[in-house]
């Protein structure tokens, strides 16, 4: 039992040893230069123009709810479309109710006005 | 492929399947109303819906034991459940009808969220598999969340609602590290062949008790038990009354049957062991719950306290294991579900809309103005404190009996030393009532739902009380 953990074990000791000698040699071996270029949080990126931390309109906020929630059904789609042929009926049937809620979710939502950006 | 097994036995899960196509039909309902209605037809659905669901339990009453797929079972603690989480729910949509079209512009979410919370926690009686029993902790949990917010212009209620959020998702997170462990420990979801593989000691030990421990974090969050009671009295305060008259039935209610499913299926064979842990936690529970109970100056706080405290007498009759205390539990809660309910509607009743409590000052002297209402009040006071011959004295009597019978002679002891404690503060409400000089009392809230609530409420706890019997019997079958 305890034996076949053995590997995860070795895993584990690689991926610390790794870490550490990725970590430590570039500090005992790499040149330090600092300077404003050096500094910036993307060091090859687009230059920032404002503090990431404003405020911004609550809409968003439901827009990225909603989304997610039609999304997670659209991966759970794709999977089922795949083995549909194999499944048969089961399947459909299955996927029925499930479909119906969120429908009905989703007429409730654009009913509701969720989707109007005002 | 074979599909008969989909709906073989599928009338195990009939007052579910009705609340659930309730709930979609107050979604739908709510999309046709005319935009200027009031959203009265809605409550009038959803009350529909509930007493459907409680004819529904009546379909299936006395049927065979069954299971549905292997995750849910037909059985007489299933049926007992379902009684008490649709009597609140009924109770609870009497109370809403006036009261959520004054806080919310929402009231088909309000609706249906309250209707798949019932759902959820009739589902929990009924199920005997750990994940199952999760899913369903969840379904009332996550729409009681929201439905506690849902009074979006009171900042108290918002709070109320991300306290209960976040500590919440917590103590669930405890629930599925504990469901995690012991399933890792016996091997199986299935809370019977779990019992049977730990009763016959093939079970990882050091797993079963860290799980044990962990499932016990959980369920005490629900249940508010202390020390895990800190959220109480801020979301009961913050809630809509009527929200938080059916949460502190109905969670204590679905809440409770998991733990005795669990304790019950899957670990009888260690009650010598959680046998004391929740002795210890009743004591606690009945203790802090009554003596915080006592200086409290919102009502809501008040009743907040006092429902921790009859968790704990409720916990009294766990501790033995035995069918009779699971009989006494439910009893009890049936008993509890009226009283306590019918104490909210009065605050229903008394408090201003956009304070959303009322404070010991509000109610003195209302007997001159008001008589009806406080005698209603005083009924359910005296039920509270335990008085016969109410309600809430039978629910204690069997729940110290168990106690006693079971060999737990000093915790049915400290039980009605504590019942004495809470006198002090039911009837200094009711002597407020009936003989402090009348103050300026609120013009009271009416409407037809809520005081047929409070009518019902009062008749119920007497007669329950003045017929204990019947009722006694009617929940003694359905303990095992």
């Amino acid at each position: 039992m305890a034996e076949s953990y053995l590997p995860l074990l070795i895993l584990i000791v690689l991926a610390l040893g790794f870490g550490a000698v990725v970590l430590v040699l570039p500090a005992l071996l790499g040149p330090r230069e600092i300077n404003k270029q050096k500094m910036q949080p993307y060091e090859s990126g687009i230059i920032p123009f404002t503090s990431p931390r404003r405020r911004f309109p609550v809409k968003y906020y439901l827009v990225a709810m909603l989304f997610l929630v039609f999304d997670v059904e659209v991966i759970f789609l794709y999977p089922w479309a795949a083995v549909l042929r194999d499944m048969g009926v089961f399947a459909l049937v299955a996927m029925a109710p499930f479909l119906l809620v969120l429908v009905l979710g989703f007429v409730y939502e654009l009913k509701k006005g969720a989707l109007h950006w005002r | 492929m074979n599909l008969s097994f989909l709906y073989e036995n599928i009338h195990v899960l009939l007052p579910e399947a009705i609340l659930f196509l309730g709930a979609l039909a107050v979604v739908g309902a709510d999309l046709l109303r005319p935009k200027d209605g009031d959203g009265r037809g809605l409550g009038a659905l959803a009350l529909l819906t509930v007493v459907a669901g409680l004819v529904g339990t009546a379909y299936i009453w006395g049927r065979p034991p069954a299971t549905y797929l292997g995750g849910a079972s037909l059985d007489g603690f299933a049926l007992g459940v379902r009684v008490v989480v649709l009597t609140a729910a009924f109770f609870a949509v009497l109370l809403s009808m006036g009261y959520a079209p004054r806080i919310t512009w929402q009231t088909g979410e309000y609706y249906a969220l309250l209707l798949l919370a019932t759902a959820g926690m009739s589902l929990l009686g009924a199920t005997t598999e750990l994940a199952l029993l999760f899913v369903a902790l969840e379904t009332f949990s996550l729409a009681l969340y929201v439905l506690t917010g849902i009074y979006r212009r009171n900042p108290r209620s918002a709070e109320a609602s991300l306290k209960y959020f976040l500590l919440g998702g917590f103590a669930s997170g405890f629930f599925v590290y504990g469901a995690a462990l012991l399933y890792g420990a016996g091997g199986t979801t299935d809370l019977a062949l779990l019992g049977q593989r730990l009763a016959a000691g093939e079970a990882n030990t050091s797993l079963l008790w860290a799980g044990m421990a962990l499932l016990l974090v959980g369920f005490g969050f629900k249940l508010s038990l202390v020390p895990f009671h800190m959220w109480t009295p801020d979301v009961y305060q913050g809630a809509p009354t009527p929200i938080t008259a059916f949460m502190s039935v109905g969670t204590k209610t679905a809440a409770l049957a998991g733990f005795i499913r669990v304790l019950g299926t899957a670990l009888p064979a260690q009650q010598a062991t959680w046998g004391w842990a929740l002795a210890v936690l009743a004591v606690l529970t009945m203790t802090v719950g009554n003596l915080a109970a006592l200086r409290q100056m919102s009502l809501k706080r008040m009743l907040a306290y006092s429902s921790i405290a009859h968790a704990g007498y409720i916990l009294v009759a766990l501790v033995p294991g035995t069918a009779q205390g699971t009989a006494a539990a439910l009893f009890y809660l049936f008993a509890y579900g009226l009283m306590n309910i019918g104490a909210f509607a009065v605050v229903v009743a008394l408090e201003r809309t956009a304070e959303n409590d009322v404070d010991q000052g509000g109610f003195r002297g209302m007997a001159t103005l008001y008589p009806a209402l406080a005698a209603a009040m005083a009924v359910f006071m005296f039920s509270l404190a335990g008085i016969p011959p109410l309600a809430g004295f039978f629910g204690k009597f069997l729940v110290f009996k168990a106690a006693v019978e079971g060999g737990w002679t000093w915790l049915a002891v400290l039980g009605v030393l504590n019942s004495a404690i809470s006198a002090y503060y039911y009837l200094r409400i009711t002597v407020a009532i009936y003989f402090d000089q009348a103050q300026a009392v609120p013009a009271r809230n009416a409407w037809a739902g809520l005081n047929l609530g409070i009518a019902l409420a009062a008749l119920g706890t007497v007669l329950v009380g003045i017929y204990p019997s019947l009722w006694i019997a009617l929940f003694q079958g359905l303990g095992g």
